[in-house]
């Protein structure tokens, strides 16, 4: 019989609406993070160095970029004979065929999954966050607790506290109550969105709330549980953990990399961060280039100056351009005396010749002002900009355009040019 | 595809110094993030020869480890595979490998197991990028009996330590010297032969037979009036990387846009095992000129005309000048480094100072304490 002690359920089919158009044709746990990772390497290689070798990614929004960056789990030894990755797309049933309409319902759709790797727990996680984790060592005190379920915990400053789970625990760190964004928190334990449940307890209330709505963890399941006195329990984390769900935080946790010794560092030997590499040739730093506090990925030609930025693979950078605190993404382009600042470029975006990127004054988005902010210029993938065109700061584009869709060449801060349609 | 490969990747040569203490030269690492081997293997795999036997013997730990797996270069099919021969005792030898034919010799089931018609023979130690389907359809229209891929050397090459080789018209050999002491001649073997896999295990059983081990001195040259040997003469770039100044000079050709675009750019890819390193990070105070960085280096000071390979870790103040620093070295702070090959896994201490001449590299190998941080 197949026996899986532990199985990993990773939650990939969200949009993540809060990155704006680097989520425009790909879900989140799919965007290039660090000049060479995707969000999803994270959860997936702690998985594999955790010793979790059974993986089923649930994936639902714009599947197409995961599916290829995954494939058979090569990258992280996940191809396995017993077990190892499998992807997860919502499926025809003979009756009542669904999306996945929330995180459990989502989970309980793929319960002959799990019952066929006979697990004795099972590991929910998220695809939009940034940490190296040991889950055998959250899975060790799950069983020393006797817990049915352990939430992973982080302790957050008290003025964080109030945009996350709270969870309130005894000093056995059983958890006695919960607060969801709590205008005044109690705890500074933050629930990290990470789930270890007995599989039975997960089973049965599973089960129990099929019929739920839009059925969800924290929302629902967790609840159910609470009521019906389950042992649950907070395991608290303290190491480096980064929400990326918005522009700004993505912007900022890229930002922390280029640090002369980061805090999340990736050079380290124990614990390494696996992905899917298609280019291996080393990058080229050309005579009059200029590259300083900057991460560089591979087969990247850097012929201008690129200070405090992070630059993936495949990247050219043309001569006399200068990349300034920006991001820019797999095999894009970056015309001749281009300038860019605060821009996050997305992958396989051409830019053109004399183009000025993130200048003027900071003006809020008339479109999404909650999600285009903090003075970046975001550009979504297989963009084209021509050359000459001038954009401001908190604007997005995405799409291939030209030069009459910016008036007078310039795109004002705080604006939008978003082209859709076949072909684009 | 019709043929099989053969890799010989056995040899040393003293000509690579110090180099080859630790590795094969097939295994020499090459253009930041390859080995030697990665060409010829990817040649193969692109070229469709899905069965690939690399004979080895010198240092061959050094290759084991890099051919660890053989699914980055896509051999591992069910059909096929990629298959490392060392010498091993076995009933009837006890030898090691006594020369190229031997070492065909002692791994005779693999020729005589397979059924392809044709065999690819190549070197493990030529920087090239090639179709082996057009030297075997060259080979099958000439009906030769075996070809040698060729090329004419530029001038700054020189010509006597290969097998230097003079054609008729039609392409034909018909005359062939291996390292001659002095030759006018510019054309050479590249080590890359196509030959009728029944011919060659006939050739080679037969040569053993009389106690003669080389496949070029005793096979090839012998039979160049009896069988038909033809040259077919490649334009693209070629290089052998077996002495430490070919090694220096290849390296640093790629420096140059059209030869990087060429192997990097152009199809088919180059494989290369991965290492899942983090990309290159550049601290305030780094300042690279002309250069090639490789994954997981730190690089905090200045660099210029060099290659710097996987993981290496340049110092605060240093300066790295027309050089090759081979993986995971380590360069302490306010170092000089000139016209050196630095080997690989060295820990150079802060303060010091390495000057090769501009003919003469200098190769450092340092094994100092390493602290980090």
């Amino acid at each position: 019989v197949i026996k899986k002690e532990m199985i990993a359920m990773l939650l990939a089919g969200g949009q993540g609406s809060r990155l704006g158009v680097l989520t425009a044709k790909v879900a989140k746990p799919a965007v290039s993070f660090g000049g060479k990772y995707r969000i999803i390497d994270f959860p997936l290689s702690n998985c594999i160095n955790s010793g979790v070798d059974t993986v089923g990614v649930l994936t639902q929004y714009q599947p197409l970029r995961l599916n290829t960056h995954i494939g058979i789990g090569i990258p992280w030894d996940l191809d396995k004979n017993i077990g190892g990755v499998s992807i997860l797309p919502p499926y025809e049933k003979s009756a009542s065929s669904e999306w996945y309409t929330g995180t459990a319902n989502a989970i309980y759709q793929n319960m002959e999954y799990m019952e066929y790797y006979n697990p004795d727990y099972v590991l929910i996680l998220g695809g939009d966050h940034i940490y190296k984790m040991d889950y055998e060592v959250m899975l060790d005190f799950h069983k020393a607790s006797k817990s049915d379920i352990t939430l992973a915990t982080i302790p957050v400053t008290l003025e964080e506290a109030s945009r996350f789970g709270i969870v309130i625990t005894d000093e056995n760190k059983k958890i006695i109550e919960f607060e969801e964004k709590p205008a005044e928190p109690r705890s500074t334990l933050a629930s990290m969105g990470i789930y270890i449940f007995s599989w039975p307890v997960l089973r049965e209330a599973l089960i129990a709330l099929k019929d739920q709505k839009a059925c969800d963890f924290g929302k629902h399941i967790i609840p159910y549980c609470y009521e019906r006195k389950k042992r649950i329990f907070a395991y608290e984390y303290n190491g480096y953990w980064k929400d990326v769900g918005t522009l700004e935080s993505y912007w900022k946790s890229n930002m922390e990399l280029i640090d002369l010794v980061p805090v999340f560092n990736l050079y380290e030997e124990f614990w390494k961060i696996y992905t899917k590499s298609d280019r291996i040739p080393p990058q080229y730093i050309a005579e009059e280039a200029v590259v300083s506090k900057a991460i560089v990925g591979d087969a990247t030609e850097v012929y201008g100056e690129v200070y405090n930025s992070i630059i993936g693979a495949g990247v050219y950078i043309g001569k006399g351009a200068v990349i300034r605190d920006s991001i820019i993404m797999n095999g894009s382009s970056i015309g001749d005396r281009t300038v860019i600042y605060k821009g996050i470029i997305s992958e396989n975006v051409l830019i053109g010749d004399n183009c000025q990127i993130g200048i003027g004054d900071e003006i809020p988005n008339t479109l999404r002002p909650d999600v285009y902010s903090f003075g970046l210029a975001t550009i979504g993938e297989n963009s084209i900009i021509p050359a000459g065109i001038k954009i401001g700061k908190n604007t997005a584009v995405y799409g291939v355009t030209e030069t009459k869709d910016y008036p007078e060449g310039m795109l004002e801060g705080g604006e939008t040019l978003i082209k859709v349609g076949d072909g684009q | 595809m019709r043929a099989i490969g053969i890799i010989l990747a056995g040899g040393n040569n003293n000509k690579m110094r110090e180099l080859s203490n630790k590795r094969a030269i097939a295994a020499m690492p090459i253009a930041g993030g390859y080995r030697g081997i990665d060409f010829v293997l990817s040649n193969m795999s692109n070229s469709h020869v899905q069965k690939v036997a690399v004979l080895t013997q010198y240092n061959s730990k050094s290759l084991h480890e890099h051919l660890n797996s053989s699914k980055w270069w896509d051999f591992g099919r069910k059909q096929g595979g990629l298959y490392v021969f060392t010498p091993t005792i076995t009933a009837d030898n006890g030898f090691w490998y006594r020369g190229t034919a031997d070492a065909m010799v002692q791994n005779l089931s693999f020729l005589k197991s397979s059924h392809e018609p044709y065999v690819v023979i190549a070197s493990g130690d030529g920087i090239y990028k090639m179709d082996y389907n057009k030297v075997l359809e060259y080979h099958i229209s000439k009906k030769s009996d075996i070809t040698v891929v060729t090329k004419k050397l530029s001038d700054e090459v020189e010509a006597n330590r290969f097998g230097v080789v003079r054609t008729n018209q039609d392409g034909r050999i018909i005359a062939f010297e291996e390292k001659p002491i002095e030759t006018s001649e510019r054309t050479v073997s590249t080590g890359v032969y196509v030959i009728r896999r029944r011919q060659l295990i006939e050739l080679i059983e037969k040569a053993v037979k009389e106690e003669r081990h080389d496949f070029v001195k005793d096979i090839l040259i012998r039979h160049l009036g009896i069988k038909k040997v033809y040259s077919y003469e490649i334009q693209e770039y070629w290089s052998n990387i077996s002495t430490a100044e070919a090694y220096y000079k290849t390296n640093l050709d790629f420096l140059k846009k059209d030869i990087r675009d060429y192997f990097f750019k152009e199809y088919p890819d180059v494989f290369s095992k991965i290492n899942d390193l983090p990309p290159a990070k550049y601290n305030s105070g780094a300042l690279v000129k002309n250069s090639l960085i490789s994954s997981g280096c730190i690089i905090n000071g200045t660099v210029s005309n060099s290659i710097i390979f996987k993981e290496v870790y340049i110092g605060n103040n240093c300066n790295v000048k027309n050089s090759i620093i081979l993986n995971d070295a380590y360069i302490g702070d306010n170092t000089y480094i000139e016209n050196c090959i630095v080997e690989s896994r060295g820990t150079i201490r802060a303060n010091t100072s390495y000057i090769g001449e501009g003919d003469d590299v200098k190769i450092v190998v340092e094994n100092n304490a390493r602290y980090i941080l």
